[in-house]
């Protein structure tokens, strides 16, 4: 662990990613302090200070009904982290467990678990959490549901391949011969192995679960407001080009630095965890 | 492998059918009073209910759905009022148009950059075209849209903001793909003007491909360079341009081209929001209008469709890697 902090602070791509999650998780955490106008995140009306370009006290300006774009944006982070989290937190379990069970049962529990799960595969990510979203009424909860429908899968697909190569390695065999339970040798034996590639995944998803509801809620089909979410507020900004830019720059920046941040760090861990084995 | 390939593929696409006719089903609300608005009678709702099968077990409802599946019938969109396939015909090919332009600059961009990557690993090069292609990756396509229109269509305006083609030119309709349709016509300017309209579209719809497909054969490349075959080469004094192309190029392209299958059939999806940031009009806009009408067989037709052509897709890709590659090749025809 220690050894694995120190390679990380050793590059500078892998420190920039370190330092980008750190500043948008501590953004959200401390929302309430960091942010101007704290109160910005609801249905506020301003008309006295709508649609103004960055200034003071405004730093990325003020959207339609003059809402603090910065202090809105953090707040969006906010629900943007707890929704990946929630969705992982849900989606990782299932995946690992029906990948393991897929990959060491084999013959046909494997050929009908990894069916569904290639039927599941064969929408398009985005247009399955749009189908699920579309007859689900839009709200926070049924779009992490959408969104956790199209990540299992995924983990499925990673752990099946691993559990298939490990289960032919000596230690697994030996466990067998002692006559440990499959129960045993799945979560015991097997699944410590598969750990290492799944917390790597893990952290790339995170910022692709980011990306995919910023997308849902960019087409309607998210977050409603009030609440602040990145990719409705791009969607109400778009409409306003080119003379209000900052309503669709900012927000849009926003994803694009979350996203960034946890694919640098995702990128270092799994060069860090690919060479210690 | 093939026959086997399409079985797998035919069961995958009727659990396809069977999950999309579930999430349809289980919308709240009857889909029926909500086609007729709140003045139609119970009458009217009943009847409009027997009409769709709405009255009988799921089962038998997803009987009848195949049925008419079989037939090329997708029932008729209570948005449109018209059969959704004839809808589907007519939006599909400006959005599949926009995704093969896109799928081609995500080949001829994003591959030679990871080979560059790859020759020049830890030079200043690899670092650049490594941050830009993590870059890439890092926003969703109606980020880059925005950005790209607001940049080189308002405050440079070199390329048109919106649209498939201005409305001086008028191109009769055959195939539906406006370059297809401008060169058949032998109008050429047209042709020009639709192809200038394509640009930033597509290019916003690829990057996250090409960012993709640049980190793949980069990393796919790098391990081969490793490989004694390599050194056996130089050792025999071979140009570094050759061993590039030939011994190490080839066999990394057999991983990196089921990912950039995928990614291309990806771009069924994420060309939804690139279609909605330049008002293209193609499926995109139909789905997310019919997704937000509750209009089920239009909802189920338009997701059906585009997962048969990810599904299309990655069998075309399949078949590419085992002709590139002459393992599979060759124990196909023992």
């Amino acid at each position: 662990m220690r050894r694995t902090f120190h390679i990380l602070l050793r590059n500078p791509l892998s420190l920039l990613g370190l330092g980008l999650v750190a500043a948008v998780v501590l953004s959200a955490v401390f929302a309430d302090f960091i942010a101007p106008f704290p109160e910005h995140r609801g249905a506020v009306v301003d008309f006295a200070n709508f649609n103004r370009p960055p200034g003071w006290p405004y730093i990325f300006g003020t959207d339609l009904v003059g809402r603090d774009i910065f202090s809105r944006i953090l707040y969006a982070f906010r629900i943007s982290l707890v929704l990946g989290a929630v969705v992982l937190a849900i989606a990782v379990p299932i995946g690992v467990t029906v990948g393991l069970v897929a990959g060491y049962l084999g013959g046909w529990t494997e050929y009908a678990l990894m069916r569904v799960t290639d039927v599941f595969l064969s929408i398009p990510p985005l247009v399955l959490a749009m189908s699920i979203m579309g007859v689900l009424e839009p709200t926070l909860t049924n779009g992490m549901l959408a969104v956790t429908a199209m990540w299992w899968p995924w983990y499925t697909r990673l752990v099946y391949n691993i559990t298939r190569a490990e289960k032919e390695e000596g230690y697994v065999l030996a466990a067998e011969i002692i006559g440990a339970s499959r129960l045993h040798v799945i979560f015991r034996e097997i699944l410590p192995n598969c750990v290492p590639s799944i917390l790597t995944k893990m952290t790339l998803d995170l910022g692709f679960v980011i990306l995919i509801a910023s997308s849902l809620s960019f087409l309607g089909l998210g977050v409603q407001p009030p609440t602040p979410d990145l990719g409705s507020m791009v969607a109400e900004g778009a409409t306003y080009l080119p003379d209000s830019w900052w309503m669709t720059v900012f927000p849009g920046l926003a994803i694009l630095v979350a996203v960034f941040g946890f694919n640098l760090l995702g990128d270092a861990l799994r060069e860090i965890l690919g060479s210690d084995q | 492998m093939l026959a086997k390939r399409l079985v797998t593929s035919v069961i995958v696409l009727i659990g396809v059918s069977m999950l999309v006719f579930l999430i349809a089903r289980v919308i709240p609300g009857d889909p029926a009073r909500i086609a007729l608005g709140p003045n139609a009678t119970t009458e009217q709702v009943e009847s409009l209910r027997q009409r769709l099968h709405l009255d009988q077990p799921l089962p038998v409802q997803y009987g009848h759905f195949i049925a008419d599946l079989s037939r090329g019938d997708l029932g008729v969109s209570l948005y449109t009022n018209r059969p959704v396939m004839r809808d589907i015909a007519q939006f599909l090919p400006a959005t599949l148009e926009l995704i093969l332009v896109a799928g081609l600059m995500m080949i001829l961009i994003g591959l030679p950059l990871g080979v560059v990557s790859a020759r020049y690993r830890n030079s200043w090069i690899d670092n650049a075209i490594r941050l830009v292609s993590l870059l890439g990756v890092s926003a969703p396509a109606f980020v880059w849209a925005v950005i790209l229109m607001l940049l080189f269509a308002y405050f440079l305006p070199l390329f048109p903001i919106a649209g498939r083609i201005s409305n001086a030119y008028s191109v009769p309709s055959v195939t539906g793909f406006l370059l297809v349709d401008t060169l058949a016509a032998g109008n050429l300017r047209a042709f020009g003007n639709a192809a200038w309209h394509l640009v930033l579209p597509a290019f916003a719809l690829a990057l996250s491909g090409i960012g993709q497909a640049a980190r793949l054969t980069r990393a796919n490349m790098v391990e081969t360079y490793d490989r004694p075959y390599i050194e056996m080469a130089r050792s025999y004094g071979f140009p570094e341009r050759r061993i590039a192309r030939r011994y190490a190029f080839r066999p990394s392209m057999i991983p990196s081209m089921t990912i950039i299958g995928l990614d291309f059939a990806a771009m069924l999806g994420s060309a939804f929001l690139v279609e909605a940031v330049f008002a293209w009009p193609g499926l995109s806009r139909y789905g997310v209008a019919v997704i937000l009408r509750k209009d089920l067989n239009a909802i189920v037709g338009t997701v059906l469709c585009i997962s048969a052509l990810f599904l299309i897709v990655n069998i075309i890709v399949d078949l590419l890697t085992a002709w590139i590659n002459p393992r599979i090749r060759y124990s196909q025809r023992a």
